[in-house]
């Protein structure tokens, strides 16, 4: 007899996985928000500021600030990524094996 | 300067919105281009790349039987392939000669859209990719309306879909016509009608097996041509970005301007505005959200995402390079200017050919019909992603939930999407041959502003909050996807740029309206369920808990055996 979803939702490891895919979910996309909105806000309130040059030559502190943003959202995406394998898959196989 | 603020003028909307608005198809969507000489070596090799696809549309036609097969492939594509299929939908031809096209034109700027067009997709990642493929089988209205009451849900999400794909396809079709004029020689209307019917065969006769496995070919070859462009640049300059940059800012007209951010983002309001409709409207692209139900479970969907992140990140480092290689390489170069007096912005074909020229700069003539050739299988691929998804809407929420009240035989369902594809597909040719001269950049900005402020709230808010009813959900998507349309034909892009009233005299004075139409949404959604005590409000209310459970765990998903 399979459990109802009711029934489910009170198994301690759903809780618990829940949680985690919360905290770790929201927490992220904040860091998401920050560093893209970070990112647009500097430009649109202070452009002159990501055109500073670094060091002597043309560089400016634009380019490595940007492919930053770039990598930083590839590596975003792999800590979730990382995480969830690692909790979420064993944690549901869990519930599904215990609800049926 | 004044070149680069006449394009961004062009379609205000459209451009501050998009890359596929950004110079190649400010240029190209506005009618301007002039018919090249023909190249053959181009054309042999697209049509070598047509007769591989048309082969693997046999081989999926053959593979074809089921609902279940046509509209998701059975559910059979693995995590790494769907990344590349994912990737494969966002780097459309637009995004490669539009971005690197801005690039040479204005430096910095490029990667200001770059960034944007990236951010969306950690979002999709945490919040939608894994309950889409748990809850969903065919089409995201199928998450959308789970514990609602049917009709009135898929035919929002259709609604919803169907604008975003049409505004999505008129603008692709447009564009193409006129890169396709631009690289092969062709005339435009037989352009337009190559691409159609190519379209047509593959989503036909393949449906998204073939659909899929000719994004994942294309995107394969985009990122193989990019990647040999990028590195013919650097080793020019012995690896040195500074060495690069050096010899683009000495050569570039505005020097030193283009390394640091520009013209683009200026005022805050609209910046974020801007923002908002990039990310969350990624989040409500139907075409990119149906790819989530090709893979097999949860965790093949999170996976895909992580690829196709990596992917997308690293072509667009490389459209950045490429700007910066077509600066070094061809403003200097006579052979590309229509007037070598006027250098940089007298590039043949204008700024969208910058990598094209740059293709043949460091590649030769046959790497310069392999790109070509490439940028057209782009277009080809894209416009199959986005047709399969509007036909979906058609058969799959419309016809079989809609009309045969979830009764429909499958096989009629399949019959009823194909005839879809095939009417979409006429009506995208006749459509891209209506507006060849006409000014379509805001379309796309357009459809990003409406899968923000329609697809995306509904859908997040159907998984997340279980207070929202029927009655709220409805209420607030149309309430979004009616302020979208308005906030966009009100403001600068359309009403001036396209109506033709006067400069300045734009109601709307921001580029994008997702700030305040996805606002709306949301409180709408809020209030009106809020305010929603009927019978019906009770049952979306309770049926949150079978619905979360199966979204958190996947139990009673449809999972790749059961297809």
């Amino acid at each position: 007899m399979a459990l109802s979803a009711l029934e489910i939702e009170k198994n301690p490891k759903f809780q618990e996985l829940v949680a985690t895919r919360k905290k770790l979910g929201w927490s992220l996309t904040v860091l998401t928000l920050i560093i893209y909105f970070g990112f647009i806000l500097y430009i649109a309130f202070d452009p002159k500021l990501l055109g500073t040059p670094l060091g002597a030559g043309v560089m400016t502190v634009g380019m490595p600030v940007g492919l930053v943003v770039i990598i930083a959202t590839f590596l975003i995406v792999g800590v979730y990524v990382m995480k969830a394998n690692a909790t979420y898959d064993t944690l549901t196989a869990q519930i599904v094996e215990e609800s049926k | 300067m004044s070149r680069i603020k006449s394009l961004l003028s062009a379609g205000a909307v459209g451009l501050a919105v998009s890359a596929f608005s950004s110079p190649v198809f400010a240029d190209a969507l506005a009618g301007q281009t002039v018919k090249q000489e023909v190249n053959v070596t181009a054309i042999a090799m697209f049509v070598a790349f047509v007769l591989l696809t048309l082969g693997i549309t046999y081989w999926a036609a053959k593979r074809t039987r089921t609902a279940a097969q046509f509209y998701s492939a059975g559910g059979g594509i693995t995590g790494f392939q769907n990344g590349l299929a994912i990737a494969g939908d966002y780097m459309s031809a637009a995004s490669f000669l539009g971005i690197s096209g801005l690039v040479y034109l204005s430096g910095y700027d490029g990667l200001i859209y770059s960034v944007g067009f990236l951010v969306g997709w950690p979002i999709v990642t945490f919040l939608i990719a894994e309950p889409l493929r748990n809850l969903g089988k065919f089409t995201f209205a199928d998450v959308a309306s789970f514990r609602f009451s049917q009709t009135p849900i898929r035919v929002l999400a259709a609604c919803g879909t169907l604008v975003t794909v049409a505004f999505y396809l008129i603008a692709q079709m447009v564009g193409a016509g006129q890169l396709i004029k631009l690289l092969f020689g062709l005339d435009y209307a037989i352009a337009v009608v190559v691409v159609g019917v190519l379209m047509i065969v593959y989503v036909t006769f393949g449906g998204m097996v073939a659909t899929t496995w000719v994004q994942i070919i294309k995107a394969c070859l985009l990122l193989a041509g990019a990647t040999f462009m990028a590195y013919m640049v650097m080793a020019q300059f012995h690896f040195s970005p500074e060495a690069l940059f050096a010899k683009a800012v000495e050569v570039h007209p505005k020097h030193l301007a283009i390394m640091s951010p520009g013209t683009l983002v200026t005022n805050p309001v609209s910046a974020v505005s801007l923002g908002l409709a990039l990310m969350f409207g990624t989040a409500g692209l139907p075409h990119i959200l149906m790819r989530f139900f090709t893979v097999a479970d949860a965790k093949a969907a999170r996976k895909s995402v992580f690829y196709a992140t990596g992917f997308i990140g690293y072509f667009y480092i490389l459209t950045f390079i490429i700007g910066f290689g077509a600066i070094a390489f061809v403003s200097t170069n006579p052979e590309y200017l229509t007037d070598a007096a006027k250098g940089l912005t007298a590039i043949k074909g204008g700024s969208n050919m910058a990598a094209i020229h740059l293709a043949g700069a460091v590649g030769g003539n046959v790497f310069l019909g392999f790109i070509s050739a490439v940028a057209f299988a782009t277009i080809l691929a894209v416009v199959s992603g986005l047709t399969l998804s509007g036909a979906s809407a058609i058969s799959h929420d419309l016809y079989a939930t809609v009309f045969k009240n979830g009764n429909a035989n499958e096989q009629d369902e399949i019959r009823v999407s194909k005839i879809a594809t095939v009417v979409l597909g006429i009506v995208a040719i006749i459509l891209g041959i209506a507006f060849e001269k006409q000014n379509v950049a805001f379309m796309v900005g357009l459809a990003f502003a409406i899968a923000a402020s329609c697809n995306f709230p509904v859908l997040l808010m159907s998984l997340m909050w279980r207070g929202m009813t029927t009655r709220g959900a409805v209420i607030g998507g149309f309430l979004g996807l009616i302020s979208a349309l308005i906030g966009v034909v009100l403001s600068a892009g359309v009403w001036e740029s396209v109506i033709g009233y006067p400069k300045g005299s734009a109601p709307f004075p921001y580029s994008n309206p997702a700030l305040f139409s996805m606002t709306i949404a949301f409180v709408g959604i809020w209030i009106f369920s809020l305010l929603d005590s009927s019978a019906r409000g009770k049952v979306d209310q309770e049926g949150f808990d079978a619905q979360y459970v199966r979204a958190q765990t996947g139990i009673g998903a449809q999972g790749a055996s059961a297809h």
